[in-house]
């Protein structure tokens, strides 16, 4: 039995601290039962020599001072895992939410992970295609890669994210797939959306689930994302899964951690998110990856809404800065009725360059996405100038280049959402698309390629 | 060993109580796991411990032993190709016994105690030695020949000295002291890491660091022993940046500190580098690098100790005599490292949150960089170049950690992420950065490469300048305003943009160019801009000039192997298809 603490001597948001307390230790799984015998669970982030502060994850609405009831359990909190986690939906704690019995746990897992040894990493080569050309033509996904979608709100990330998970493959290969999604903060609508799209394209058989919706202990979002994480590595590391990792909201995510450092009275860093959510949310994102001499990988797409649709802020910014790239969506072109909105000039793919080419997708895929590339941004400033001066004042071939930016976002980035273009099929509209111009103006693409292709 | 005993525990921050005698950071060994940390604060017989492992399960009442050292890195064979964390832990010594994952309290020696090394000794019985001196050499490498010196106050003269295969740790050479004492040698030197190793004299950098990178070499050059910044907003490519220096850069020695990134960009260094050849030797590039890899979701006080680690061993090597080169990637999650430890020791923040000493602290260390005599008799040269990734919050060069990188370094390659979102790369702002090296390579430059090296360079700047001018009058009232002479600029400016500037890191023959051949390409280009410029005042077409077919060759210079003959044929058909229009 643990030893019960009757010390609670201050509740503030939702941290609980505990005194005269012996032999606790930092980031140690407690569980505090109030005054009418309900169990909370959460973890102590700081501790003395008589007093632990506690972070509670099912929020403190309810607890008083005198009668709750605080045990220690001596390890920090686990996940518990087996072959039968498959196909199963869990709440944000990781209980069951199917009425389904629990885990017979096979193995019982730290959630907090432990660092990947990048000697250990293998580089993520594998493409994969998404069937989605501004995806799989511009910013190729690979296995083992992280690549947010920076969404705003009202933007149809949902169904992007969702296109993904349906029509995602390695070319030439079956293997074992599942798919790890977990819910931050999101609405019961939104989560319902991939639940239903699982089940209707047969994925929930294949994939694993953890709400935390938005009326939700918002503290339990901490764990949440890591609790999928966990049971990511479970299915790609020992059952040698290929396994594609979907986190929504990470917005919400990092407010939760903000509350909690508020409660601390931390100092802030920028917009009031504490200084170490750049470490904080890297210990989540690096669980990515593939592994030497391992079957699986963990391929990851956390979306995220920017506040303001702002790229600067905070969540956005440091998220950047740990994903291999990112995939902005643009309320413009949402507008303008194209989907899916796929902002292809600022989004990127770190990771394209060993997952491209002869071999792998095509020989010029390459040449091709630069030349595109370089082909839009340029149409692009044609089509601003033209709003200054006129389109009247645009030279011959300016002109050309703004009709190939309308022409690349109507017929290129433009796509059905049960639409799944082969990547020839993708390179092939491309070029389709560049012959429109000049072939001297192609100075991207290889000559051989010019003469192959063009 | 003395004993403390924990009294609270706050992420990477340890306090234990009982530690009085302890000493600034000295390294101590945290709780039962041995966790290893480091003393960053002491208050009466307490001591502030930043611990270099995550400490979940440790807590109050457990001992922390007191080594009563600092934090120090072993310096000798064995380190070359190797890669370490931030503690300069050999992770693929820790990958063979403990797996793919990293655990905790893990104890490895940072040189190989069991392989054996041929050591030839340069000394012999009776030879007077000062601190620095070379007793002998490891060829530790095919490449990279590793110099045994006498360590810091090992003054004196040489009793015995051997020779032939010792493991790192055995005895190889005796000194007697003048103070009468024998100290004996072995092939490694301990050395803490934040003390800087000592020099005879620092000299002014005059020889450039040629990166094979044209935006770099022609336009903004770095000097061997110099520094430079490349800070820039996510997505902008410092990364390959920092990646094509390690690669092609012409120092002797890299030393990569991958601090707080990516772990698939380390794999990928793992991966390529011992495929990719030396262009100057041919032998794998893996031969002359060690990589210090502590990636974002390692713990974090190891971070801040990273770029320690790699600097001491930067400049053991620069001690040897060799040209040594250091990316550190990147410096802005080091200090955000230093701000989350401040953060939890409750000091009073700065700007945005960073500690006040972050100028200072950043400072001494870009200071550590430069060109200098080594210690010893022999008046050695040996260059320490470094170069620092920033990573400024949405690329925003207001930020502390720019503001105070930009007061010591000389060289500022500014990333842009306009011209990263045309795919123009590398994305380096040409009218945003800056080489305060111009002037001093200046002679190098003209002897080495070619006496119109520099005004060439000059006279390209000047040409985007004026490029920049002439957009913003032609995008208030059009390009027709314009003069042909004024167009003809704009044309230049271009070609100079995407025929010179613009490199591709991934393609085999553009990824690396030579000075010559970089000297060669921009020449073509203005030879043709000179050309028209006369043509134009000869009364010619402006339509038919810029459409000359030659224009094709030059934007293909960069596909042309290395090859003197090859590359002054374009000046050659320049003039040629010039006297076809005048018909």
């Amino acid at each position: 039995m643990h030893k019960e603490y009757l010390t609670v001597s201050n509740i503030v948001g939702p941290l609980v601290i505990v005194e005269k307390i012996a032999d606790v230790k930092y980031n140690e799984l407690v569980e505090i039962e109030d005054s009418r015998g309900h169990l909370r669970r959460g973890t102590v982030l700081e501790v003395s020599t008589d007093q632990a502060v506690v972070q509670v994850f099912e929020g403190t609405v309810g607890l008083d001072i005198n009668q709750s009831r605080v045990r220690f359990l001596g390890r920090s909190q686990q996940l518990p895992v087996s072959e039968e986690i498959i196909g199963r939906v869990f709440d944000g704690s990781g209980r069951p939410r199917d009425n389904g019995p629990q885990i017979i746990a096979r193995r019982r897992l730290d959630i907090n992970g432990s660092p990947i040894n990048p000697d250990a990493r293998d580089y993520p080569s594998e493409f994969i295609q998404t069937g989605i050309s501004s995806i799989d033509g511009m910013n190729p996904l690979v296995r083992g890669q992280k690549l947010p979608i920076f969404s705003g709100s009202g933007l149809p990330h949902p169904r992007i994210a969702a296109q993904i998970a349906r029509q995602a493959k390695v070319l030439g290969k079956e293997e074992k797939f599942a798919v790890v999604f977990a819910a931050m903060g999101i609405t019961f609508e939104e989560a319902n959306f991939f639940i239903e799209d699982f089940r209707n394209t047969g994925a929930l058989e294949r994939a694993v689930l953890f709400l935390n919706l938005a009326n939700e202990p918002a503290i339990e979002r901490i764990a949440t994302p890591r609790l999928a994480l966990t049971c990511a590595e479970y299915l790609a590391f020992e059952l040698d899964m290929h396994v594609l990792v979907i986190l929504v909201d990470m917005t919400f995510y990092a407010e939760a951690l903000r509350e909690i450092s508020a409660a601390r009275k931390e100092i802030p860093g920028r917009r009031g998110y504490p200084g170490y959510l750049y470490t904080d949310l890297a210990t989540m994102y690096e669980r990515a990856g593939r592994i030497k001499d391992k079957k699986g990988s963990i391929t990851m797409i956390p979306i995220l809404t920017m506040p303001e649709d702002d790229k600067t802020h905070p969540i956005p910014d440091l998220t950047g800065y740990i994903t291999e790239g990112q995939v902005i969506l643009s309320r413009e072109l949402h507008r303008k009725g194209i989907y899916p909105p796929i902002d292809v000039l600022p989004s990127l793919s770190r990771l394209k360059d060993k997952g491209i080419g002869a071999g792998k997708t095509r020989e010029d895929h390459a040449d091709v996405l630069n030349q595109l590339f370089a082909c839009y941004a340029r149409g692009k400033e044609a089509r601003e100038l033209a709003l200054i001066l006129g389109e009247a004042a645009l030279s011959d071939l300016d002109r050309l280049y703004l009709k190939f930016a309308d022409l690349f976002e109507t017929e290129f980035v433009r796509q059905g959402e049960f639409e799944a273009r082969t990547i020839e099929e993708t390179i092939e509209l491309g070029w389709k698309l560049m012959r429109k111009l000049p072939k001297k103006e192609l100075k991207r693409i290889r000559p051989e390629f010019l003469e192959k292709y063009y | 060993m003395r004993q403390g005993k924990i009294i609270r525990v706050a992420g990477p921050l340890v306090v234990a109580a009982e530690c009085l005698g302890a000493k600034m950071y000295d390294m101590v060994k945290v709780g039962h796991l041995g966790l290893i940390g480091e003393i960053i604060e002491l208050n009466n017989d307490q001591a502030y411990i930043q611990v270099y492992e995550d400490t979940t399960g440790v807590g109050p009442g457990e001992p922390v032993v007191l080594t009563e050292k600092p934090l120090s890195v072993e310096l000798g064979p064995g380190i070359l190709g190797s890669i370490y964390d931030g503690i300069q832990r050999p992770l693929d010594v820790i990958r063979a016994r403990h797996g793919e994952f990293v655990s905790r309290g893990i104890e490895v020696p940072a040189l190989d105690r069991e392989k054996r090394w041929l050591f030839k000794p340069v000394k012999k019985p009776g030879d007077r030695v000062l601190a620095g001196d070379i007793i002998g050499h490891v060829q530790e490498t095919p490449l990279i020949q590793h110099r045994i010196m006498v360590p810091e106050n090992g003054d004196g003269e040489i009793l015995e000295i051997k020779e032939g295969e010792f493991p790192v740790d055995e005895i190889v050479c005796r000194i007697k002291k003048d103070s009468g004492q024998v100290r004996e040698l072995n092939l490694f030197q301990v050395w803490p890491v934040r003390k800087q190793r000592p020099v005879k004299e620092r000299l002014m950098p005059f020889e450039p660091l040629v990166t094979g990178q044209r935006i770099l070499d022609t336009l903004f050059p770095l000097a061997k022993g110099g520094t430079a910044c490349v800070p820039g907003p996510f997505g902008s490519g410092k990364t390959v940046v920092q990646h094509q220096l390690a690669k092609w850069s012409d120092a002797q020695i890299i030393v990569y500190v991958a601090c707080g990134e990516r772990g698939n960009e380390v794999a990928d260094l793992l991966l390529s580098f011992p495929e990719l050849k030396d262009p100057n030797t041919g032998r794998p590039l893996l031969e002359r690098t060690v990589i210090i890899a502590n990636t974002s979701n390692m713990p974090v006080a190891a971070r801040e100790a990273s770029i320690y680690t790699g600097m001491t061993i930067a400049e053991y090597f620069r001690d040897m005599g060799y040209s040594v080169a250091l990316m550190a990637d990147s410096s802005s999650r080091w200090a955000e490292a230093l701000r989350e430890i401040g953060g939890r020791m409750e000091e009073m923040p700065g700007d945005e949150g960073y500690p006040a000493y972050l100028a200072s602290r950043l400072a001494e260390f870009y200071e550590r960089a430069g060109k200098v005599i080594c210690p010893g008799s022999e008046e050695r040269i040996g260059a320490l170049s470094v170069i620092g990734a920033v990573s400024p919050p949405g690329g925003d060069l207001s930020d502390p950690v720019v503001q105070a990188t930009l007061k010591v370094v000389k060289v500022f390659w500014a990333l842009d992420d306009r011209l990263a979102n045309m795919r123009h790369f590398p994305a380096i702002n040409w009218l945003q950065s800056y080489s305060l090296y111009r002037d001093s390579l200046k002679k190098y430059f003209a002897e080495k490469v070619a006496e119109d090296f520099v005004e060439l360079s000059q006279e390209a700047m000047k040409l985007l300048e004026l490029e920049a001018e002439l957009q913003e009058i032609a995008r208030l009232i059009g390009l027709e305003s314009l003069s042909y002479k004024e167009r003809l600029i704009l044309e230049t400016a271009r070609s100079i943009r995407e025929d010179f500037l613009h490199q591709n890191a991934f393609h085999p023959q553009d990824t690396y160019t030579s000075m010559r051949k970089q000297y060669l390409m921009l020449r073509a280009i203005l030879h043709f801009h000179h050309r028209a410029s006369q043509a134009l005042d000869e009364g010619r077409e402006f339509s038919a000039i810029v459409s000359l077919e030659v224009r094709d060759r030059i934007s293909k210079l960069k596909y042309l192997p290395e090859d003197e003959e090859a590359l002054l044929q374009v000046e050659k058909e320049v003039d040629a298809s010039f006297k076809a229009l005048q018909v």
